[in-house]
Parts: structure tokens; sequence; C-alpha cells
């Protein structure tokens, strides 16, 4: 029929005019700056820097390896080394980022730099109003702006801040089988990186073997297994734990141990309780 | 190689472009549509000349959005192009991504998790499905039906992005795949977002349907305009939707299975005349079978990595040799071709875009007929700026 179309158009805008003051969820303007929808968690927006604790210099969990400077496909990123090392939030001597600028005119939220960091230094934020009336200084973010502590990146992506932790838990957990394992070894383990750290835990250290070893004479059935299980992996231990270039070295215990020294302290007085009992 | 019965003895008259007369009445008029036409989704010029209202001469003049995508491709490792793949077909960032993956995969040999495999279909059935809808949206824009058709494929193509968002993390330059799966996982809230949307999705084709099928001036500025011959574009290379519509049956997903779409039943719409209704009737189809692979798909997604977890991430180096990746891409073929030299970054890095392959066939379906038509017949044909240029 001629004319069959314009009918049918016109009935869908006569429903939808009667529909639109009705039905709520066809309200879907939302009054921006005083309104806001909230971000999915995924979502990503510019790059910026997790530190850990409350100083941002010290807590700065980037050593400064330049992977993301060079893996960014813009190369937006630019890093300079420190000639010095500083201790950082573990107490090991690392090279920091004397300057860490990403030009975020020119990147290009690709999370590239976020999937090479072996450190977890780097995340992608969601702040979006970024305008700027200074179109070349404004946009060229230093390592200060940057720099976001870890309770911000947890306010920000939780699930991925879960995973995270997940994983950190994963990792206690292997330590504390280890433990029960080869008792002496997990003490050697659980006090390697503490030990240029703290003050504390030398003492700590050097008491395990003195007490796993009187365990060895009495009880030779149960710690037989003990002394071999611990030579063999001391030997390996010191260069993931006291590796003080961390640029070079990033095996996963290296990058567990920058990560999180507070867990593995926390760890350790369990993993030295063990081979008492 | 013959797709689909096409007679060679045909293709010896093949004859292009075809010359117009002009009536000799009045003067030639010569107009540059574009670069900032509205009509032209993006930046391009042709160069029309005109006969009264006839077309008797059109050049189209691209290059304007040219970016260097190939060099730059040489020049940096083999991760780093990914995201450069999105930036491509703009649109339908997830079915480059794809491709590009695929080339990759086949150069190293590289196998891909079974879940990253289905969730890569989930995610090109969707990216076909908003990227037919928004190109129906924009050709009814273009016809004349200013923004109501185009509105009602945005709220479901919003829909679908916002999937992507809260997938990928971006709604459009998503870069999710990697040479051995994908970036990360869907959560199973994800797959249940998913399965509404594609549960409302029926209903949004036939309400589309209902509206624009039979509607009389859809037909009267659609049909027999725009005719394009079948053995003019096989031989022209024309793929996706545009080559179906002429009634070569030539899909990837059919004659190559790459992924694992040999898993899924779906049928291959074919179009009987090349024109502009054809063109659209094969990509509303085409949404149709979209959404029963998508229905398949999440039905049987299995558990399991989305990663293998020997693939490499960083240091990437494949060693020499060559390989080629397509997929039926939204608009056609999309072909990455990749030769290594053992180095960090390809040696050569080439593109097969759909886009600017299936633009060559304009001046042969626009000559003859009105400049209004010009318009649609450009909008038919379904490109991306980003895509043609590079």
């Amino acid at each position: 029929m001629l004319g069959d179309g314009i009918l049918k158009g016109l009935a869908e805008t006569a429903k939808n005019f009667a529909g639109s003051f009705v039905s709520k969820e066809r309200m879907t303007t939302v009054e921006y700056p005083e309104e806001r929808l909230p971000l999915p968690e995924a979502a990503r927006n510019f790059p910026f820097l997790v530190y850990d604790g409350d100083d941002w210099e010290k807590g700065l969990r980037c050593v400064a390896c330049q992977i993301c400077e060079k893996e960014c496909p813009p190369k937006c990123i630019y890093i300079e080394k420190s000639k010095d090392k500083k201790p950082d939030y573990v107490g090991k001597p690392q090279i920091y980022p004397a300057k860490f600028d990403i030009d975020i005119s020119v990147c290009m939220s690709c999370q590239i730099c976020v999937e090479v960091c072996p450190f977890e230094a780097i995340k992608m934020n969601t702040e979006f109003e970024l305008a700027t009336d200074d179109r070349f200084g404004g946009l060229l973010l230093d390592r200060k702006e940057l720099a976001r502590s870890n309770e911000y990146y947890h306010q920000i992506h939780p699930t991925e801040a879960s995973e995270v932790d997940a994983r950190l838990a994963e990792e206690k957990a292997k330590v504390e089988a280890k433990a029960k394992a080869a008792a002496e070894a997990a003490a050697a383990k659980a006090a390697a990186p503490p030990a240029a750290a703290a003050p504390a835990t030398p003492i700590a250290k050097p008491a395990a073997p003195v007490e796993a070893r009187p365990a060895t004479a009495a009880k030779a059935a149960e710690v037989a297994k003990a002394p071999a299980a611990a030579t063999a992996p001391v030997a390996p231990k010191p260069v993931p734990g006291t590796g003080s270039d961390g640029a070079a070295s990033m095996t996963p215990e290296d990058k567990k141990a920058a990560e999180t020294p507070a867990k593995t302290n926390e760890g350790e007085p369990k993993a030295q309780g063990e081979p008492k009992e | 190689m013959s797709p689909s019965g096409i007679k060679t003895e045909k293709l010896a008259g093949w004859n292009r472009p075809p010359v117009i007369e002009s009536d000799g009445e009045g003067e030639l008029l010569e107009v540059a549509m574009g670069p900032h036409h509205p009509s032209t989704h993006g930046v391009f010029r042709m160069d029309v000349v005109l006969d009264g209202e006839r077309v008797i001469k059109l050049k189209p003049v691209f290059g304007y959005l040219h970016r260097n995508h190939e060099q730059l491709g040489e020049r940096q490792s083999y991760l780093a192009s990914m995201p450069y793949t999105d930036r491509l077909d703009y649109f339908c960032s997830l079915t480059n991504n794809w491709a590009y993956a695929l080339a990759v995969e086949k150069l190293v040999g590289q196998e891909v998790p079974e879940r990253a495999e289905y969730l890569r279909v989930i995610l090109a059935e969707l990216t076909r499905i908003q990227n037919h809808a928004s190109t129906i949206g924009f050709l009814l824009q273009e016809m004349g039906a200013s923004g109501t058709p185009l509105m009602y494929a945005f709220r479901e193509r919003e829909k679908i992005l916002d999937l992507f968002e809260s997938l990928t993390g971006s709604r459009m330059m998503c870069n999710y795949m990697r040479f051995g799966g994908c970036r990360v996982d869907a959560s199973p809230a994800w797959l249940e977002a998913t399965r509404k949307v594609v549960a409302g999705l029926p209903a949004f084709v036939d309400e589309f349907e209902r509206f624009l099928m039979t509607n009389e001036i859809l037909m009267a500025r659609c049909q027999g305009i725009g005719v394009l011959k079948p053995d003019l574009a096989v031989n022209a290379g024309i793929s996706g939707p545009m080559l179906r519509a002429t009634g070569v049956n030539y899909d990837i997903r059919k004659v190559d299975h790459y992924g694992i779409y040999d898993r899924f039943k779906f049928r291959v719409p074919l179009g009987d005349h090349g024109d502009i209704y054809d063109r659209y009737m094969v990509r509303m189809l085409e949404m149709r079978e979209s959404i029963l692979i998508l229905n398949q798909a999440l039905k049987d997604l299995p558990a399991g990595p989305v990663m293998d977890p020997k693939a490499k991430i960083r240091n990437f180096r494949p060693k020499a040799g060559e390989s080629y990746g397509r997929i039926e891409a939204p608009k056609g073929e999309l072909g990455f071709y990749l030769i290594s030299d053992g180095g960090p970054n390809p040696y050569r890095y080439r593109v097969r875009p759909p886009s600017f392959i299936n633009l060559t066939v304009l001046e042969d379906m626009c000559l003859g007929s009105n400049v209004a038509d010009v318009v649609l017949i450009f909008g038919s044909v379904d490109i991306v700026l980003g895509e043609v240029d590079r």
C-alpha cells in the first residue's frame, strides 16, 4: 500500500513521544558536571606511577628499567636513570627514575606499558578531566604529577588490585609450604630480602640456622631431608633476594619481593617458628 | 579461481569504466565533492564531472588521512603495532586486532586457547552487528532520513560499545587481542551482560526491518541504483557484503575457517542484483546470522585460560618467513601480510584494507546516475577513511 511506511513511521513516533513521558529508562541524559555516570572498572585513560607508603618519592615502585620507554608505541615516555642508588621501600639500593615524564598529548592509552612492566609500577588511570590552557608543558606530566598511591589504585581498579592481592597471597602460601617442607630453606629465603634492609632482621637471620642445626642433630629422621633441601635453594636465593640491580634481574621472585616487602616480613616469623616445633 | 561458478568467458567482456556520452546541451560542470562534504564519512574527495544531473566522470581522491601505518609497522615491534591496528577501521577495532594477531600467530605457529577463540568470535560478531547497524543508519541518513534510523542504530551500538568498554577498557580503541590469546578474561558478569544484549538484538533487527524493508522511499532510492556486476566485483577484488550482494558466495568465515568458525552453523546471505538495496539487505541478514553465531558461541564457551602461557609478550622475534592472516571483517576481507627477517620488527608489513579496495569500483557504480545517488552509492560501499588512507 502506498503511504504504508509513512504511517508506520508516524505510529512509532507517536509511541515514542508518549513513552518518553512515562518510561524512566528512556531519560538517558545525564547533567554532566553535576551528575556522572560510573566508569567501568576496566576503563583506562592515561598511565600513572604507583607508590607505596606516604612519601611519593621514596615509595615509587619504578626502578627506571626503561622497558616501558622502549615498548611504548608512540614513544611518549621519557626516563632518565638516576646516577646514584637510593634504598627503595624494601631497603634494597635501587636505581630510581631521576626523570619520568609522560607526554599525554602523545599517549594513545594502549596500556602496553602496563603489560610489560615487571614491577607493577605503572598502571592506567581513569581521570579524564585533564584539559589545560598550557598546550605543551601542561600535558607533559612529570613523575610528581604521575605518582598515585597504592590506595588510589585499589580505589579505581578494585578487581585488578584484588587479583594482585591474590597473587601475593599465593606467593605467601608458596613460601609457607616451602617452610613446612624445608625449614631452613624457608628461613633463609624469608630472611634474605630484609637482610639488607632492617637492622632487626640480621639478628633473626643467623638465629634461624642456629635453631635448625640443633634440630637436625636431635631428630635425625625428621630433618634428614631438611639440610639437603636447605643447601640447594640457598645458593640461588641471594640472586633474586639481594640482587641490587633491579633493572637486569626480573625473575618473578624478585618482582614479588620488590612489591611486597611488608608481606614477606610478615611471613618470616612463621617460617622461623615452625622448625622449633 | 572461481569462487562461485562465475563463468570465465564472461570476464573477457569486462570493460571499465564505461564511457558516458554527454547529451551535448549546455556545459559540463566539474564539482569537487569533499573533502569536507558531510556525506563522505571523513576526509574524502570525489571530483565529479556532471552533465546536468548526470555523472559522466568520477575521480576518487584520497590520502588526506594518511598516517604511514605500514611504515610504522615496519619500524617498531610486533606488539607495538597492535594498538595502531585499532586505528585502521576505528568502527571495528576488534576485528582488526584479530586479523593482525592471526597473521603473527601464523608467522610463529602460535596456538590459541579454546576460550580465547570463543571470545574472539563473540567480539567479532558483536563488532559486525554494530558496524552493519551503523552503516545502515548512515545510509538512511544520507537518503534524507535525518537522524532517526541512525539514532536507532546507535542505541544498539552504544550497548555493544559498553560491553567493549567494560571488557577491554576502551570503547573503540580496544587493543584487546594478543599473539596467543586475549589480554584479559571475560568475567561471568560480563558474559551475563552480553547474553542480555544479544537477547535484545533480534527485536532491534525486527524493528529496523519493519520500518525500512518495505519503505517506499528506501525502495525508490535504492533499487536498481549503483548496480555492480558480479564479474566486475570479482575482478576488482571486492569482498564482504558488497561482493555477496552481487550474488557471489564468498565468505572467508566459510571459505577459510579461520579461528573456530567451522563449529558454528550459519548461512551466508546473498544478493541477486548488486544494487544498493541488496547491499542493505545483505547487511540486515548478516546481522541475524551474527546473532545466531553469538548464541552458539555464548552457549559453548568453555572455561580455561585466555592466553597461551608460553606466548611471549616482549622480545618477540619470529624466525624468518612470511604469513598472510585474513579474516572476514564487517567490511570485507581484511588481511595482514607480514615478512619477517628474524628481527624484532617485521621486514614488510602490509595491510589489505577492504574499504580501500571496495572503493575502487565507485566510478563504475556511479556513472550515469544522478549526483544525489552518488552520495547513496558511496554510503552503501561502507568505508572508513582511517582504513582507506592508513
